[in-house]
């Protein structure tokens, strides 16, 4: 037999399978073959790579090679010249686009280049779903070491040690709440993962759900191990079909190993894991909501004390931890919590996972250590605004966050720090946006996206959000008031002091942030009704400025309402009795002409 | 489990009536455990009319508030019919900064259809969903089980033209 020579490590993600990886792989195979070349090139489907903004991507092993944006038509060419004659097809290869370099390994190109990988670490080099990969990179081995010879209090002082946080965004320290935990009284407990990854931009968990889903059920047999617990249940969105396939393969698959049962690797020790898929509704990333979702009824959290560790799921003593926070907990487990506090800063540990999106070059999941400044994630990872748009802001923390401006870029990663300057660590969401993003709209839609999840248990956030929303809709509109942004300070507190749980008492944060740093926009809208950014369709007149118009006529092209009226060398028209103000024009125009 | 009574209901046969049953039987014993069961029971009729939602009270042993209460809040579960073909949108935040508005309003525009609504001909509905976590592909649109990455409001028309 053949040993294998090189190994693909093909991109399965979210990203890269709409994007046509599962086509790709056809086509590899069949190339492969008709080479010959079966025995010798192996092709792994992995979870997401991270680099989602080129896909589908694919890393040829051991040499590390990059290859990006791969079309199925590629596959003949690459199979030839790389696999069969030894020369790497240049032409799929990542460019520096700032010197227009190709860079062909994956460990040099920049977005990789300054990451630390720890929760994601087996992302890309196994195949989630096969666990004899995830056991071949010391999978399954801490486990081993917490059942067999560690005690309770080993686990808990570890985890103490490593000060690791809750990943969801509260940043509670992960080894106190199982301490509560582990210290309640009660003859059953339950380990549960929350994989309720609701904020708008955020998809960490799904990926690691998709590329690794054996490293978080690792983390909760541990966690089981030091509560004694014997029952688990991952809550997943019912919007990752792909991560909750995965999840059962996985359970299946530890099940049959012997690694979930009873008598865990002869230890004697039983524990058992379930995925409940979640229906739909944001509210049930708060923990009290999910447990009451778990027990099928709404999700609708009750107040605390008594914390989930005394009275949980089914009034028993519960512990929930994010999927990013368990992924974490076996490597602290086989390496200890010191190796683990290593990195980072004073009061946050370890590295923490972003998903980049929106206005930035590079999009796509990255992990950095803690103490890492905004503005190296935002530019040297991400790569900056592209099409020469100017950087405005980054959201961090969706709904309950705030954004960063330019002049707070140089902030590091931290719990403590981020919220100093009006944003919070949240889970990992990454938005950034450019000039051509209105601030008060912003606003507008965390508040219309609250305002739509709140669950409508406590009146300060039924009836707040809603008032909230209507001042910022009345700006977006035109209709804005003086004295409105006053109103809408005075209302943002009293919700943020008055609501039941974490999502009504963090709702005004986007409001109050961008109110900070943004506050001209809001007295733009308000005062002289326009919209700085000419986002707000009704605070654009549709008027073409004739001075600035170049007769190009994209504007007539695209518009779909046929509201234009150009003709070759003449400047256009709008017609606004056929005018449906929907933007097209202004994307189009590249002078700014548009008013 | 028979369920004596069975309503009549036209989107709803004789056979999908016994996988109902079955369905329900199945999980009758496990507390907690009406979500699966309606998101079950929504995979064979596509919604879930009220006829259902009774019938699925009386053979869980459960009172209709509760049954009626979970299947209004979670938005996964629809109480009116749905098209032939299911358009979600990512309202997520990178999609809206990309530019989805833009894309629903042409879908407006072309097929008089609104987010949560369905067409007369019953041949597409809409939802807006809250991120898929695909923001790579931003803005992002799903049919039936098709992802579609970077929807411009110019591309939306011809993508969807492809599903009778």
């Amino acid at each position: 037999m053949n040993q294998i020579r090189l190994q693909l490590m093909l991109c399965g993600g979210t990203g890269c399978d709409s994007t046509g990886s599962e086509k790709v792989r056809i086509a590899l195979l069949h190339e492969i073959e008709k080479q010959g070349l079966s025995g010798e090139v192996g092709i792994v489907v992995t979870g997401c790579n991270g680099f989602c903004a080129v896909g589908p991507v694919m890393v040829v092993q051991p040499e590390g090679i990059f290859y990006q944006k791969i079309q199925p038509e590629d596959a003949a060419e690459l199979v030839e010249s790389h696999f069969l004659k030894g020369i790497p097809v240049q032409r799929l290869m990542y460019k520096n686009p700032a010197n227009k370099k190709i860079i062909p390994k994956m460990d040099d190109i920049p977005f990789f280049s300054s990451q630390l990988f720890r929760a994601m670490r087996n992302k890309g080099f196994i195949d989630p779903e096969v666990i004899e990969d995830y056991i071949a990179r010391d999978g399954y081995f801490a486990a081993s070491k917490a059942l067999n010879e560690m005690s309770p209090d080993d686990i808990i002082k570890e985890m103490l040690e490593s000060g690791l946080r809750g990943r969801g965004g509260a940043g509670f320290p992960a080894g106190m709440k199982w301490r509560f935990a582990k210290e309640a009284q009660g003859d059953v407990k339950y380990v549960l993962c929350n994989a309720d990854e609701g904020d708008p931009g955020a998809f960490m968990d799904r990926s690691i759900l998709e590329s690794d889903p054996h490293s978080v059920i690792e983390g909760m047999i541990i966690a089981a191990k030091a509560i004694n617990a014997h029952k688990g249940y991952i809550y997943c969105r019912s919007e990752y079909p792909l991560a909750v396939k995965r999840l059962n393969i996985a359970i299946d698959q530890a099940k049959n190993y012997g690694l979930l049962g009873e008598d865990i690797l002869g230890s004697g020790f039983e524990f058992d894991v379930e995925v409940y898929q979640g229906a739909g509704a944001f509210v049930c990333g708060e923990e009290t909501a999910l447990m009451r979702s778990i027990e099928g009824k709404r999700g609708m959290p009750i107040p605390r004390p008594p914390f989930p560790a005394h009275k949980g799921l089914w009034k028993k003593p519960t512990i929930l931890n994010n999927v990013e926070t368990l992924a974490n907990v076996p490597q602290i487990i086989l390496k200890g919590g010191k190796w683990y506090a290593s990195v980072g800063t004073a009061n946050s540990k370890g590295t923490k996972v972003f998903a980049l999106s929106g206005d930035v070059c590079n999009i796509g999941l990255v992990e950095v250590p803690m103490g890492t400044t905004i503005r190296k994630l935002v530019y040297d990872i991400g790569g900056g605004v592209p099409d020469k748009r100017k950087f405005k802001a980054v959201q961090l923390g969706g709904p309950s966050g705030g954004c960063v401006p330019e002049q707070y870029l140089d902030t590091p990663i931290d719990y403590e720090e981020i919220s100093k300057v009006g944003a919070i660590m949240g889970s990992g969401g990454a938005i950034v946006m450019d000039n051509t993003t209105c601030m008060v709209d912003m606003a507008r839609y965390f508040m219309d996206f609250i305002q739509d999840e709140s669950c409508g248990k406590c009146t300060p956030c039924r009836e707040g959000t809603k008032r909230i929303l209507t001042l910022l809709e009345n700006m977006c509109k035109g209709k804005g008031q003086p004295g409105d942004i006053e109103q809408l300070e005075e209302l943002c507190e009293v919700v943020k002091h008055s609501s039941l749980c974490g999502l009504g008492q963090t709702a005004s944060n986007p409001v109050l942030s961008t109110l900070k740093y943004f506050r001209d926009e809001y007295e733009s809208h308000i005062f002289d009704k326009t919209c700085p950014a000419k986002t707000c369709p009704a605070l654009v007149k549709f008027e073409v400025e004739p001075n600035k118009c170049k007769m190009c006529g994209l504007c007539f092209k695209g518009c779909p309402a046929e509201a234009i009226k150009w003709e070759k060398k003449s400047v256009a028209v709008i017609d606004k009795t056929k005018c449906i103000k929907c933007m097209s024009c202004y994307d189009k125009c590249k002078f700014d002409a548009i008013m | 489990m028979k369920n004596s009574i069975r309503p009549q209901h036209p989107d709803i046969t004789a056979e999908i009536w016994d996988t109902i049953d079955e369905i329900i039987s199945k999980w009758k014993n496990t507390p907690g455990s009406v979500i699966p069961v309606l998101r079950e029971c929504q995979e064979v009729v596509r919604y879930l009319p009220s006829e259902l939602l009774m019938y699925i009270s009386r053979g869980m042993g459960l009172p209709l508030s509760q049954v009626f209460g979970v299947a209004t809040f979670y938005s996964f579960f629809s109480l009116t019919p749905k098209g032939r073909h299911n358009i979600k949108v990512c309202t997520g935040t990178a999609c809206y900064v990309k530019g989805i508005k833009e894309t629903i309003n042409r879908i407006y525009g072309k097929y008089n259809l609104k987010e949560g609504g369905t067409t007369e001909d019953r041949r597409f509905s809409m939802e807006g969903v809250r991120c898929l976590g695909a923001c790579g592909l931003a803005p992002v649109m799903v049919v039936n089980k098709d992802i579609y990455g970077a929807v411009s409001a110019d591309k939306v028309v011809q993508i969807l033209e492809k599903y009778e």
